[in-house]
């Protein structure tokens, strides 16, 4: 007789799920929205700022700075630009990249796995395909 | 077992109380008027979600950021430090052209009178916060060629995309830095640009690993912007 999922689980497994539960958040919520609440969280602190409410490039700071931010809604712009490209500038800065210094290294403050989730937002949020 | 554990999760933010001197007016000002929007005690949940939650910046360090003439003056008077509020995203919106600051979601800080702000004043300065919060001594003093800041603030490194060196010039998401000078303590500036995210966990602004003349450089423009721009 096949016992059900709960009953084979270890009351200690039952308690770290319960605990991951917490972390839900950091899943994909659905086919439609194919990036995790947490990249959406970090862009809404991180990224607005320059990037814009609306995602043009058109943030709050944007209006003095020499170099615009880039227009992530911008399909053309962003799909010229793999993956790994933009997991280096979000880690690295735009120097790193031989672009503005005005986009800074992020890596001190969002992990190599948050950059990869935003990574997968900026492709949700330009419509632009996978980057591969 | 799982409501133990539930509890766990669910005890966010419990705080202890800071060492408050009871025999001070400004205790009672501080708890009554300030701590609705700002944290005297260091927050054990110290999350990205809390940042979002809190309406204004931590005071538990505040004996080790500010310098108390200023704090007596501005709690008289408060004016405005970051243009977009706390946190800016809540407070911005779209526009025509770039993001403008959505005023009307901004509230006016609380006013006191100058006996009640030099009372807050005393309360504030004796929270230190954690010992190794600020490196003390970190900035050497050194003068600062003024176009040379410049140069490093506005070109180089890129500070005057979030930060106003001059009023209404630069970016809008961190605290304008023309009163700076006035307001914070020197190693607090070098400590806070060295490492934004060890005072301030989570904190909007990048941590931009930089080395050490850029750190004293950057440290005395900003405490000589304080000089020409803010007075």
């Amino acid at each position: 007789m096949k016992m059900n999922f709960r009953q084979r689980m270890p009351a200690l497994l039952q308690a770290g799920l319960l605990v991951a539960s917490g972390f839900l958040f950091s899943m994909p919520a659905s086919a439609d929205e194919p990036y995790t609440q947490n990249a959406l969280r970090n862009y809404n602190t991180y990224c607005v700022q320059c990037h814009g409410i609306n995602r043009n490039g058109k943030g709050i700071n944007s209006r003095d700075m020499s170099v615009q931010p880039r227009d992530h809604s911008d399909a053309k712009g962003m799909g010229d630009i793999p993956n790994e490209e933009i997991f280096h500038v979000i880690k690295d800065g735009g120097l790193a990249v031989n672009k503005s210094v005005l986009m800074p290294a992020w890596g001190n403050v969002m992990n190599d796995d948050e950059i990869k989730e935003l990574v997968a937002y900026l492709r949700f949020v330009c419509k632009c395909g996978s980057g591969q | 077992m799982k409501l133990s554990i539930l509890a766990i999760l669910l005890g966010t933010a419990f705080v202890s109380s800071p060492a408050l001197a009871a025999d001070n007016p400004g205790t009672g000002i501080l708890k009554a008027q300030c701590i609705s929007c700002h944290a005297i005690a260091k927050p054990e949940n110290a999350s990205l979600d809390r940042l979002w939650e809190r309406k204004g910046p931590d005071l538990y360090y505040a004996g080790s950021k500010f310098n108390k003439p200023w704090l007596v003056k501005w709690l008289q008077e408060p004016a405005r430090i970051r243009p977009a509020g706390e946190l800016y995203t809540r407070h911005v919106k779209g526009s025509d052209k770039e993001d403008v600051v959505d005023e009307s979601t901004l509230t006016a800080h609380v006013k006191l009178s100058k006996a009640d702000a030099e009372a807050v004043a005393d309360v504030l300065m004796a929270l230190s916060g954690p010992a190794d919060l600020v490196s003390k001594g970190a900035f050497k003093g050194d003068k600062v060629s003024m176009s040379m800041g410049a140069m490093f603030f506005n070109k180089l490194r890129g500070c005057a995309a979030c930060h106003q060196a001059k009023p209404g010039t630069g970016g809008s998401s961190g605290p304008e830095l023309y009163t700076a000078g006035e307001r914070l303590q020197a190693d607090y500036i070098y400590s806070y640009i060295k490492n934004p995210q060890a005072i301030d966990p989570h904190i909007w602004m990048p941590t931009l690993n930089l080395a050490e003349p850029d750190l004293q450089r950057l440290t005395g423009y900003i405490l000589q912007l304080s000089a020409s721009e803010g007075k």
